[in-house]
């Protein structure tokens, strides 16, 4: 990886997304063009500044310790794209092994 | 169509009158908006889908409680458009992209729920940018959406569908979402008023997230009036959202109703925003006469700094992007969306994300995990939460001499279909509108001028400091009332 570069290869395997071979081009010239724009920030001096993460200056929310009904399992479940039994999502193979997905 | 009215562009005011005077009914309202959407959304393609049985249903529901007296408000049976990110019980919701396009919500996003108490129908689902990442509609995977003022220019983005639905007087009002200036944007291009509120104001419970410390949800109406009394509707605190602000208040729309001029109210002109490069000639002059009209409507004006200026659109566009990379790391395909199986768990995550979303939302996960990731988190994503405070900063120095900001909206008006067909040029064009997110303050585009030559709309923003709602809706107001 080029210093202060970004390999659109490499960060697609960490936000675990696949991208076809004729897109890696469009997108690494893209964001090589894109980075070296954010990378204007360097120049502001910016000692002594506290971060801001937020908007709104709210700490400590908390909800009242209270149980409530919520949604019921068939509304949960309407929208999961496998169910088994009418109560479980059906996923894929989570370790490799023998045997059907 | 010769028995339609021609309601469904009308100003909330006169559909409220209307409807309770008797002069005409929900379902007679109803049937007018989805008469103007079969004669005209063939060419805009401002909605994504809309259940035609059941706004049906929900406007004579609205004319049995008016016959008995026992309507929830005055404004009962008044259709609204929702952007296809914020939640409606039962109809889909697919923020236009295709990994979501199975999705049906099995709840009332607050803002919903609170409309539908004063007896809002909720009317279809309007298109928008994929995940409300873009300003032009282009990057919806359902089909592009155009201005109604010219079908071969954008309506501007994310929340283009309902913009052009609104300029396009398919349907009185529609709710947007705002993270860089998607709700005033399209406002602009489409020559309605739209308000992003002050952020924590309006509950983001059931609008599906993109930069959460930066999206908020807000009206697009033919008037301020209107804009204002969803803006009643909608605001307040609400538990289900832990970033929303304390309080609630609900006469905006009245004050609204008296602001008759400008009187006292100092208004600064930001030196940084007239003097970038790409501000065309006819926004420029229209800029002019919105100055001159607010001094003659009794304004003060001063020039301010907002020195950081320059850096808002790289300061956003790491932190809406860090942050979206997190918030859209959910759609793996497990619980809900459109599933491709893989060769095990972990393959199928990248095949549902590689195939279920489009180029855009691509671009900005990867840059947005590339400025987060071991060795770059310092270097972009800190620094850039610093200079946020600095743009943050900016802003409260300036409302020490003025109470409000007036800016353009955009540099230029609506553009042609793939006319900005480089990502970072079209970032640059949202300069005008993404500090004010970044800052959390409250702004309104609103109708200033259309251009010589092409008839397109001008919008003109005018910014406050947060919770200052009151005195942007009263001033937007004014301004509207001095131009007509």
């Amino acid at each position: 990886m080029a210093d202060n570069g970004i390999d659109v290869r490499y960060v697609a395997k960490l936000a675990r997304l696949e991208l076809a071979e004729e897109e890696i081009p469009h997108l690494q010239k893209d964001l090589e063009s894109i980075v070296g724009y954010i990378a204007e920030l360097k120049e502001v001096d910016v000692t002594g500044i506290e971060p801001t993460a937020h908007a709104a200056a709210l700490t400590n929310v908390w909800r009242e310790d209270r149980a409530k009904s919520s949604f019921t399992r068939e509304e949960m479940l309407a929208n999961a794209p496998g169910i088994i039994d009418e109560e479980l999502i059906k996923v894929p193979r989570v370790l490799p092994g023998e045997g059907s997905n | 169509m010769s028995n339609e009215k021609n309601l469904s562009g009308l100003p909330l005011s006169r559909l409220s009158e209307g409807l309770c005077s008797g002069a005409f009914s929900s379902v007679e309202l109803v049937r007018d908006c989805l008469a103007a959407a079969d004669r005209l959304d063939g060419g805009i393609r401002s909605f994504i889908e809309i259940d035609r049985e059941n706004v049906l249903q929900a406007a004579a529901a609205s004319d049995e409680r008016r016959a008995k007296h026992a309507q929830l408000s005055v404004y009962d049976g008044i259709p609204f458009g929702v952007k296809d990110c914020i939640a409606v019980k039962g109809e889909r919701l697919s923020c236009a992209s295709k990994l979501l396009a199975p999705v049906k919500s099995p709840y009332d996003a607050t803002v919903i729920a609170r409309l539908k108490a004063q007896g809002f129908v909720p009317f279809g689902r309007l298109n928008m940018d994929e995940f409300a990442m873009g300003s032009s509609c282009e990057n919806s995977s359902v089909h592009p959406t155009a201005n109604p003022h010219d079908l071969t220019r954008v309506p501007g983005g994310s929340s283009g569908g309902s913009a052009a639905a609104v300029g396009g007087k398919l349907i009185p009002v529609a709710l947007g979402s705002d993270t860089g200036g998607s709700i005033r944007q399209p406002s602009a291009f489409c020559g309605v008023v739209g308000l992003k509120p002050t952020y924590g104001r309006v509950s983001r419970y059931g609008l599906v997230a993109f930069a959460s410390s930066l999206d908020q949800i807000g009206p697009i109406a033919p008037d301020v009036e209107s804009a204002a009394v969803i803006f009643d509707a909608i605001n307040g605190h609400d538990p289900m959202d832990s970033t929303s602000l304390p309080g609630r208040e609900s006469d905006f729309a009245s004050a609204v109703r008296s602001a008759k001029s400008l009187n006292g109210v100092r208004i600064g002109l930001p030196r940084e925003y007239f003097s970038q490069n790409g501000l065309s000639a006819s926004v420029g002059k229209a800029m002019d006469e919105a100055v001159a009209l607010c001094r003659k409507l009794g304004a003060e004006i001063v020039e301010v700094n907002l020195p950081h200026t320059k850096y808002a659109v790289a300061v956003y566009y790491i932190l809406a992007t860090a942050e979206a990379s997190a918030n859209l790391a959910r759609f793996d395909g497990i619980r809900y969306g459109d599933r491709k199986e893989g060769k095990d768990l972990i393959d199928g995550y990248f095949k549902t994300r590689g195939a279920g979303f489009g180029a855009e939302v691509k671009r900005r996960i990867l840059l947005g995990t590339y400025v987060l990731s071991s060795g770059y988190y310092d270097a972009y994503y800190l620094r850039a939460q610093k200079v946020r405070t600095l743009i943050r900063r900016d802003f409260e120095e300036a409302s020490k001499v003025c109470d409000l900001l007036l800016t353009p909206v955009t540099p230029t008006t609506a553009f042609r279909f793939h006319e900005k067909s480089d990502p970072l040029q079209m970032y640059l064009s949202d300069i005008f509108t993404i500090a004010l997110n970044l800052a959390g303050n409250c702004g309104i585009s609103v109708p200033c001028a259309t251009e010589p030559g092409t008839n397109l709309p001008i919008g003109v923003q005018f910014i406050a400091p947060a919770m200052a709602e009151k005195k942007l809706l009263t001033a937007a107001a004014a301004f509207e009332l001095g131009r007509s």
